[in-house]
């Protein structure tokens, strides 16, 4: 066991950061949207999905294939700047249908759960008995079967002994840390930024400060939702396929991810996302691939047994320069 | 292969309709002597989602009996059909309406091993043999049915035909065995493992999780141990994906996989280049050029010629076990009673293998086919007894 162990210790480590690093991002529209709302948004996972589409209809598009070096760095950006949009947009119009309406009405927050729970399975089944059928044109039971879109050319970018670091996997690194960077500076920074944390802190006080809540829950599902489609693209070239159930396992992997980095907490999210991932390596490595989520989820009881509100603790509110 | 339903399940139903059954006891269809004619049942699902593959397998049955006709027997053969659709309910429900009214003396079927479960005990009720051309779970031997045969290996016999096929025609000295945890896979992954071992070669093990889309630990775990040939067992949509990340990973070793990954989805989804050469097992003959033999040749072409369509899969079995029946009422046999009686001392070249079957109804043959993934394509390499991969 420890012989595997030390076997797969560097291809471990960089598969786990790869990994970490999807997780991580959609990690973040999860803690975005429990930080201002206590929410936890399940319908998040169809929104990465939707991103994974998004990517496969431009790749389609632009029939983009045997792609690699510099020109994979530009189509990897233009599928997030897409995938961000149409998860974005997504995310926003879930938001505007599932849960304001609730909100407004001044349901609790139980019942915006179920309504996320509603929306989360509405969706799955919309892709998976309509779309998909109609957009690929097959019957309605094939459906499910997962759908394909080859264009990447993978090369090995540089390789230091075991240490070997492939042109994809050191892409999704380098565009999570960049992207949790950009967010975090938008937050503590800007004003809309501001609006945010003061919603987070204390909603009813900063509506008396001026802050309009309806437009800060709407950036927050916006912003949530963009680094879904981001990572969903970033997905989609790692493993250039994906189905209506994609956002499921990936899903409950990033709430846990937040959890364990610290649910409301930025920073929290990349930490937990990094480590969550190469937990699931390592773990993988020294007791074999079945093992995978007993470790994980062992690893995260331990944790909050330790430091109940996670690796971080802090949350959104608090997270100052 | 994928068709089999809980082990449970199927035996709570069995119990109900053996017992609704009590009732309507076995009627023998005549006594012997001169009949001039008999009808033999072909039953699966020929209109529901799954029918693309039972279709091959009515055709065929179709294709031997009209054959037989034409000779002008002294008995000839009525061909009923009995759309199941897969539902086990229906197909319980048509048995009998087979056996009261039709009074057939014989049935080509079930297709799936799910209606087989329960069609099974109605059959063995009234005494009415039946062979099926395609269910393969293997604990449908297993129930001490005297009237049940079937003409395709189990998966038993499919994981230790592949295991003997990676250490001999492979000759494999490592072979890495990855499986889905499925009903299906986990059990074919450790007779594969068990008779690889058995063949002189070490083995290391893996799983994956059907949900999950990064294999990235088993891919490094397969690439430490650096096998000759690597097992995996599951079907295609995760075998596909299993592949792609294998070879992109640059693991060089020979992908092989069994009948639930025999689809041109595994193509689709590692890629044509990823899965170029890949071997895939089956205990069913598919063999549309008629490259496996004389017989398999004739009748691909007298297939093609009557359904203007290549033979697919289960057909050859198919047209054997009405090859069977066929046999049986040649040689004077016109009741089910005596027809079950032939069946047990049959023994004969069919067009898939040596029809000659087991006590417990199972097949004697063994043979498992090889094919080789081309494209999106997958043809037949051969038979896995004497084929080797160049």
């Amino acid at each position: 066991m420890l012989d595997n162990f030390l076997n797969q210790f560097w291809p471990s480590t960089v598969d786990g950061l790869a990994l970490g690093s999807i997780y991580a991002l959609i990690a973040l529209g999860y803690t975005m949207v429990y930080g201002v709302l206590r929410l936890i948004n399940f319908a998040h996972s169809e929104i990465f999905m939707i991103g994974t589409f998004t990517s496969l209809a431009v790749v389609g598009a632009f029939g983009f294939s045997e792609i690699g070096g510099i020109a994979l760095v530009g189509v990897v950006l233009l599928l997030a700047l897409a995938g961000g949009l149409a998860s974005g947009a997504s995310a926003v119009a879930l938001e505007y249908l599932a849960y304001r309406p609730l909100r407004k009405r001044g349901a609790g927050r139980l019942a915006a759960l179920i309504s996320a729970i509603g929306a989360s399975l509405f969706l799955q089944q919309l892709f998976a008995r309509v779309l998909i059928p109609w957009w690929f044109d097959v019957p309605q039971e094939k459906g499910a079967l997962p759908v394909q879109g080859h264009f990447v050319v993978r090369e090995d970018v540089f390789a230091i002994g075991d240490f070997v670091v492939r042109n994809d996997k050191l892409i999704i690194f380098l565009a999570a840390i960049l992207m949790m960077v950009a967010l975090d500076q938008f937050v503590t920074r800007t004003k809309l930024g501001r609006g945010i944390r003061a919603t987070a802190q204390d909603p009813e006080t900063s509506v008396l400060m001026g802050v309009n809540i309806d437009r800060i829950v709407t950036a927050t599902f916006a912003i949530g939702g963009a680094m879904a489609g981001a990572a969903a693209a970033l997905y989609f070239m790692r493993f250039e396929e994906t189905n209506y159930f994609v956002g499921f396992l990936l899903g409950i992997k990033a709430f846990t991810a937040a959890v364990l980095g610290g649910i409301g907490n930025l920073r929290g999210a990349l930490v937990g996302g990094l480590t969550l991932g190469l937990i699931e390596m390592y773990g993988s490595a020294f007791f074999g691939s079945e093992w995978k989520d007993v470790v994980a989820f062992s690893v995260l009881v331990l944790v909050l047994m330790f430091r109940p509100t996670g690796i971080l603790g802090e949350s959104l509110q608090q997270a100052r320069v | 292969m994928k068709l089999g339903t809980s082990a449970l399940r199927l035996i709570a139903m069995a119990g109900v309709a053996s017992l609704a059954l009590t009732a309507c006891g076995g009627e023998d269809s005549g006594g012997g002597g001169d009949v001039s004619e008999v009808s033999i049942g072909v039953m699966g699902d020929f209109t529901g989602e799954n029918s693309g593959i039972v279709l091959p397998i009515k055709n065929a049955v179709q294709l031997a009996i009209d054959n037989y006709n034409a000779t002008s027997p002294e008995t000839k053969i009525v061909l009923k059909e009995y759309d199941s659709q897969a539902k086990p309910e229906q197909a319980t429900a048509l048995a009998k309406k087979a056996i009261k009214e039709d009074k057939i003396v014989g049935l080509v079927g079930p297709a799936f091993s799910g209606e087989s479960a329960q069609v099974g005990p109605v059959l063995e009720e009234a005494g009415i043999p039946s062979v099926s051309a395609s269910a393969t779970n293997a604990a449908l031997a297993e129930n001490g049915w005297k009237y049940w045969h079937r003409v395709i290996a189990d998966d038993d016999v499919q994981g230790a035909g592949l295991g003997a096929f990676i250490t001999t025609g492979l000759a494999a000295k490592k072979v890495f065995v990855v499986d889905d945890k499925s009903t299906y896979g986990q059990p074919l992954g450790a007779t594969v493992k068990a008779s690889s071992e058995s063949g002189g070669a070490s083995t290391q093990t893996d799983s994956i999780d059907i949900k999950a889309s990064d294999y990235s630990s088993t891919v490094n775990k397969v690439k430490a141990f650096a096998p000759d040939a690597i097992f995996f067992a599951g079907y295609y949509a995760q075998g596909g994906k299993l592949l792609k990340q294998l070879r992109e990973a640059g693991v060089t070793g020979k992908f092989l996989s069994a009948d639930g990954s025999l689809d041109p989805g595994l193509a689709k989804g590692a890629g044509t280049k990823n899965a170029d050469g890949a071997l895939i097992g089956c205990p069913c003959l598919i063999d549309p050029e008629g490259t496996a033999g004389d017989a398999s040749k004739t009748f691909a072409e007298a297939y093609k010629a009557k359904f203007n369509a290549s033979t697919a899969i289960y057909s050859a079995e198919a047209y054997d076990a009405a090859t069977v029946f066929i046999n049986a009422i040649k040689a004077g046999k016109v009741t089910p009673e005596d027809i079950n009686t032939w069946i047990a001392t049959a023994d004969f070249a069919g067009v898939s293998k040596q029809i000659k079957f087991q006590e417990n109804g199972e097949i004697a043959a063994d043979d498992v086919y090889i094919y080789k993934v081309t494209g999106e394509t997958l043809p037949l390499l051969g038979n896995a007894k004497t084929v080797k991969d160049e």
